[in-house]
């Protein structure tokens, strides 16, 4: 993990933002079979603290980067960002079982920025655009499936 | 503070108070209703973004204290395994439902006399099934005439929504084994009606409509009521009911969105605010005339709060499924509503079926379930299982119990200084039974279908979206708030109209049976102010 300073006006400072980035590349890594980035890319990452700048979040996900840093120097004696694959692994992982709500508030983050970059949802086959206007098709179904429902006596409760 | 007089004050915009004021609409009454947030803009809406999945765990979270708007209030949920799902907007909670719109059976009326549980209701289904109709076609519902599991009705059923993939999936599954399933009454329109464009399959419905296709009350009853001279006032947050020496209500004391103080007379006051937000406006509107709140003689009003427990359970499928395309919303199953009591629990639930998912939410379901790995082998297994997944809940029956309870937090407050709601709520072990049910059937059905892989939860911690039985209606006043027309026992001039009169909660989504419920009022109304009798 390359240390370059974080964005300028950006809300963690380096050491949470290159946590940030080493954590997501763990939760979701860069695939050369599917030609597409992991979520501590660059431009992920500044989605990821965006979104995280709502309502009580910002200062939950902090918590969070400080706690698996936390565990990095317990583990390892090393900030997270700057430890072995295997090491980051084997912590976030850690992290995972003992901390699930910081892991889970981590993994919404993640996951709701990055399967919504265009790299990722060009490779999903998905179009790049919202779904409104254009909406979508949908296939309006075999609805000879019915008629064996349809052949059934009226079974609703009597009330008397 | 100076105060303007009006006939009708109807407190709350959401789908009651949307029905009421273009009911009476017609009367020419001088109506206002105050709303505490704002009129929707869809443009605005998730759906017209990107980020439009993003959102939903933010502005348009479907619980308030998440979503964090100023037009919410807090409250305080850490007493209950069930947390709040609303939304405080013209609209209400329409703008987030997924508009499921069935009607409740003639048997839910009629709960004690056929099990033994819980109370009957004062009315019946017959005296509602004019109003069901009145609002089903208000509202636009796309559904098929013919359902076994109901008698014969009287609604105009636009086209159902499309099986698709995962209903083709899942229609095997029910058939396989013998089991009722229908296409689920709808309030999305299928094709244009009432000025309204027709369903695209945005796959968004629950984080507002921005095609106007779902039927929610600010796209619905409001442009009549608003059309009809009903006076619709947005950020105006209601403090307390006011009450004069009589007793009788006189208005209300609102705050606006600028921070304004206000008053406002009226001659009726009707309350629209929900199972949570009702009682919590008659526990702040204490008097000496009313010391333990506004029409809580009988010490109910905000007792016997019911959710629908809800379980999740989705299967995953070698076929295609819809994905992130379509309404959320296209089937229903009720061979499991009735009591049988060889099932170990009395009443019963709907089985609704679900689509599919979009891409974040597989992606955050799968890693919640354990499907979906951190690291190497993430990608592979979010590819199994996008586009490839379909499922269902079940809406279980919640019987009133009266320590399930909305009362006044002593220190939150909302953004005006206005006491919040807490809530106190236990899942009873009839529902965990229920729910375990549930579960079990709905595997069936999935692996029937060809499933490859079936998970679950409940209750789901989110999932409080239906909101009952906190100010209940009945004929006795020392158990019930209301009448059996909506007017509190305790005084003659209020009506309470939300799901907060519902005596028990059926297995089936309220809104349908909310909205008859304001029109049967508003009739009731009507009818005794043309013979003078509304305040006998």
């Amino acid at each position: 993990m390359t240390r370059e300073t974080p964005p300028a006006g950006h809300l963690l400072n380096e050491t949470e933002w290159h946590t940030l980035r080493a954590l997501a590349d763990v939760i979701v890594p860069p695939s050369e079979k599917y030609g597409i980035p992991g979520a501590g890319d660059e431009a992920i990452a500044k989605t990821i603290v965006k979104d995280a700048n709502y309502g009580d979040k910002l200062p939950r996900l902090i918590a969070a980067l400080d706690t698996l840093n936390a565990m990095a120097e317990g583990a390892h004696r090393g900030e997270f960002a700057m430890l072995s694959h295997d090491q980051r692994q084997s912590v976030a992982f850690a992290f995972r079982e003992e901390q699930p709500a910081a892991a889970s508030l981590a993994e919404q983050l993640v996951t709701q920025c990055y399967y919504r970059d265009d790299r990722v949802v060009s490779s999903l086959g998905m179009e790049l655009r919202p779904p409104m206007p254009a909406g979508y098709k949908v296939d309006n179904g075999d609805w000879s499936l019915l008629e064996q429902v349809q052949k059934r006596q009226p079974f609703h409760r009597p009330v008397g | 503070m100076s105060a303007e007089t009006v006939d009708v004050l109807i407190i709350g915009a959401g789908a009651s108070g949307a029905a009421m004021a273009w009911s009476l609409a017609e009367t020419k009454m001088h109506i206002v209703c105050l709303e505490q947030g704002a009129l929707m803009n869809p443009l605005a809406y998730p759906s017209t973004g990107r980020d439009w999945e993003a959102r939903s765990t933010s502005d348009f979270n479907s619980n308030p204290n998440v979503r964090g708007l100023k037009t919410d209030y807090p409250i305080n949920e850490e007493n209950s395994p069930i947390k709040v799902a609303n939304f405080n907007g013209v609209g209400g909670g329409t703008v987030l439902y997924a508009g499921h719109f069935p009607r409740f059976h003639p048997s839910d009326f009629r709960v004690k006399s056929l099990d033994g549980v819980a109370d009957d209701w004062p009315i019946d289904y017959n005296q509602l099934a004019p109003y069901y109709a009145e609002n089903e076609k208000m509202t636009g519902v796309a559904g098929m005439n013919g359902d076994p599991a109901y008698p014969s009705d009287n609604a105009q059923r636009l086209p159902p929504l499309p099986l698709g993939e995962s209903g083709k999936v899942l229609a095997k599954g029910f058939n396989a084994l013998g089991w009722h399933w229908w296409p689920s009454d709808t309030a999305i329109i299928t094709e244009d009606y009432d000025g309204r464009a027709g369903c695209i399959n945005l796959g968004a419905c629950g984080a507002g409509c921005a095609q106007g296709a779902k039927g929610s009350a600010d796209v619905t009853y409001w442009p009549h009521a608003q059309r009809a001279g009903v006076d619709l006032r947005t950020r105006c947050r209601v403090r307390e009911i006011t009450v004069g020496p009589d007793g009788m209500a006189t208005g209300a004391r609102y705050v606006t969105g600028a921070g304004e103080e206000k008053e406002i007379k009226a001659h009726v006051v009707v309350v629209a605010c929900n199972g949570i937000g009702t009682p919590r406006l008659l526990l702040n509107s204490k008097s000496p005339q009313h010391p333990d709140g506004l029409a809580n003689s009988s010490g109910l009003v905000g007792k016997n709060l019911m959710f629908h427990p809800y379980a999740w359970i989705q299967g995953m499928f070698e076929e295609a499924t819809d994905g992130f395309a379509g309404p959320h919303k296209l089937m229903r199953s009720q061979e499991f509503y009735e009591t049988d009591e060889s099932r170990g629990y009395v009443r019963g639930y709907t089985l609704e079926i679900q689509r599919g998912m979009p891409p974040v939410r597989t992606a955050h379901t799968g890693l919640r379930h354990g499907r979906i790995p951190w690291g190497s082998g993430h990608h592979d297994a979010f590819r199994r299982m996008f586009n490839h997944c379909t499922g269902m809940v079940a809406v279980c029956e919640d019987l009133p119990e009266e320590h399930n309870t909305v009362t006044i937090d002593p220190v939150l407050k909302d953004s005006d200084g206005i006491p919040a709601p807490k809530i106190d709520y236990t899942l009873s072990e009839n529902s965990k039974r229920m729910l375990q049910h549930g579960v079990d059937r709905a595997t069936e059905i999935l692996k029937a279908g060809g499933a490859t892989d079936v998970y679950s939860e409940w209750p789901i911690p989110y999932g409080g979206w239906h909101l009952m039985g906190t100010a209940r209606m009945g004929k006795d006043p020392s158990r019930s708030v209301v009448n059996e027309w909506g007017r509190a026992h305790d005084c003659k001039n209020l009506f309470i109209i939300d799901g907060s009169i519902f005596v028990t909660s059926a297995g089936v989504n309220p809104t349908n049976t909310i909205q008859a419920l304001a029109l049967y009022v508003a009739d009731q109304m009507k009818q005794r102010l043309a013979n003078a009798t509304l305040f006998d």
